[in-house]
């Protein structure tokens, strides 16, 4: 609330200013006063499934992306360009592509090709084919990062292939690929959201849902956007937390 | 036979341009307006004011941590409950834009951050303005740092412009899911509108990576 006495009123840009502060907040108001905490009670549960249905199947996506994204990036360190090539290829592709239009292409398009599926599953296949794309580049980067000398010294110590990423390589890769990796958890959890647009029951079609019952926006998104927040959090103290547990990244000798 | 199959869309190519040339504008405008924003927080960000600092650090959480959907959403139906009617076209850009400006934000923070105290220190014995200081000694050493991950924020958001496609907005995207109502083909549709986003993002990612390696080389590091 603004208090007129509050103000200096020997500033005359605090006359000035009071006007346009009141103009603004008399709507804020009278949006807070219609605010129905009421409706948003009434439609917990349906909020509940919603945070629930987006919980599952990002975890589910997340884990198809990372069985992509290891798949990817095995292809793409091999030397020669057969496999190499078609993994870069998609990499691009998926990049240079918004996922609104993947999951379209899927949605409208695997029908055509005989395959009819629920809408939940081609949602988790499109959000885990864009994913492992990124994935694939995280762990790249992940392996690269070691040093040559360290990749050297076990060729001299006559290790094999497997030997060598088994017990060199991948677990130090494995300490980088950790932030990266929930970084890219937090994204993949706001990307279900476009979900909601080819009608898969989550957190954002909950708030739709209520938003075109009710003619309620401000409830339903509000809502919506807390309970996102909530995951935001989560999944950013894990990142912190998992950071000081694996010790900062890039600090050994 | 697939040549017919292209025909068929021959009636929807007019479209898709249009289509096409919405996306370019409205990601053109959103990145000149959240670059020059983005770089004003960033630098009010790292500017010492500890109570300015935090609350852009507040409310770039809160546009990371939301679907850029529901802030479309909450854009497009909420701002007319404060009297402030918009078209879907105003809402796109000033969800765009707010976007764009706060991963901006911090990577221009991050630059800034970067750029060792001695300069600044030196900069200020020299009696350089603040205003001189940021721009002839700081920024200029934190671009090194910032233009790789802006090129790949560019990307980002002409990405995120298909979002808006869902207040209606008639760009590449929503052009693509009108033609697919009528031509049941969304295989092909959808190849030719991602075809389209190709054209206009692989450029900038192929941009990106050369500043990176280039950048990184200057800086005499392997950056990833």
């Amino acid at each position: 609330m603004v208090n007129s006495h509050s103000i200096p009123t020997h500033s005359p840009t605090a006359y000035c200013l009071l006007p346009t502060a009141y103009s603004l907040l008399t709507p804020l108001r009278a949006m807070l006063e219609n605010f129905s905490f009421r409706t948003i009670v009434e439609y917990l549960p349906l909020f509940g499934q919603g945070l629930v249905t987006t919980v599952w199947l990002s975890a589910l996506s997340f884990v198809g992306a990372l069985v992509v994204g290891i798949v990817l990036c095995a292809m793409n360190l091999q030397r020669g360009w057969l496999f190499r090539a078609p993994a870069k290829a998609y990499i691009d592709a998926v990049r240079a592509t918004p996922l609104l239009a993947q999951l379209y292409f899927l949605y409208f398009g695997l029908p055509r090709l005989g395959f009819v599926l629920p809408e939940l599953v081609v949602g988790i296949l499109a959000l885990s084919l864009n994913s492992g794309a990124y994935i694939s580049e995280i762990i790249r980067a992940g392996i690269l990062s070691i040093p040559r000398g360290q990749v050297e010294a076990s060729v001299a110590s006559g290790m094999t292939y497997t030997q060598r990423m088994r017990l060199v390589v991948l677990p130090q890769a494995f300490k980088v690929t950790i932030p990266p990796l929930l970084g890219q958890a937090i994204v993949l959890v706001k990307d279900s959201a476009l979900l909601s647009l080819i009608s898969v029951a989550e957190l954002t079609r909950a708030g739709q849902l209520l938003a075109s019952d009710r003619f309620m926006p401000a409830e339903g998104f509000l809502t919506i956007a807390a309970f996102y927040l909530l995951l935001y959090y989560g999944l950013k103290a894990l990142a912190v937390l998992s950071g000081r547990w694996l010790g900062t990244a890039g600090a050994r000798a | 036979m697939i040549w017919q199959q292209f025909l068929s869309l021959a009636g929807s190519y007019p479209l898709a341009l249009r289509g096409l040339g919405m996306t370019v504008v409205l990601s053109l405008i959103s990145l000149v307006l959240g670059t020059l924003l983005g770089f004003g927080l960033g630098i009010l960000r790292t500017g010492g004011n500890r109570l300015i600092s935090s609350i852009i650090g507040a409310w770039v959480d809160l546009i990371r941590g939301t679907p850029f959907l529901v802030q479309i959403f909450l854009i497009f139906f909420i701002l007319p409950e404060f009297g402030i009617e918009l078209d879907a076209f105003t809402a796109g850009i000033i969800a765009l834009t707010n976007l764009a400006a706060c991963f901006i934000c911090e990577i221009v923070a991050a630059g800034i951050r970067s750029v060792p105290t001695g300069q600044v220190e030196a900069a200020l014995a020299s009696g350089l303005s603040r205003w001189q200081r940021m721009r002839q000694v700081v920024l200029p050493q934190a671009m090194r740092i910032v233009l790789p991950p802006l090129v790949g924020q560019y990307v980002l958001l002409i990405k995120d412009s298909s979002v808006v496609s869902a207040i209606g907005l008639t760009d590449l995207t929503r052009v693509g899911w009108l033609v697919v109502q009528r031509v049941p083909n969304g295989l092909l549709v959808f190849f030719l509108v991602g075809v389209g986003y190709f054209i206009v993002c692989y450029p900038l990612i192929m941009l990106a990576r050369r500043l990176e390696r280039r950048m990184g080389a200057a800086h005499g590091e392997v950056q990833l």
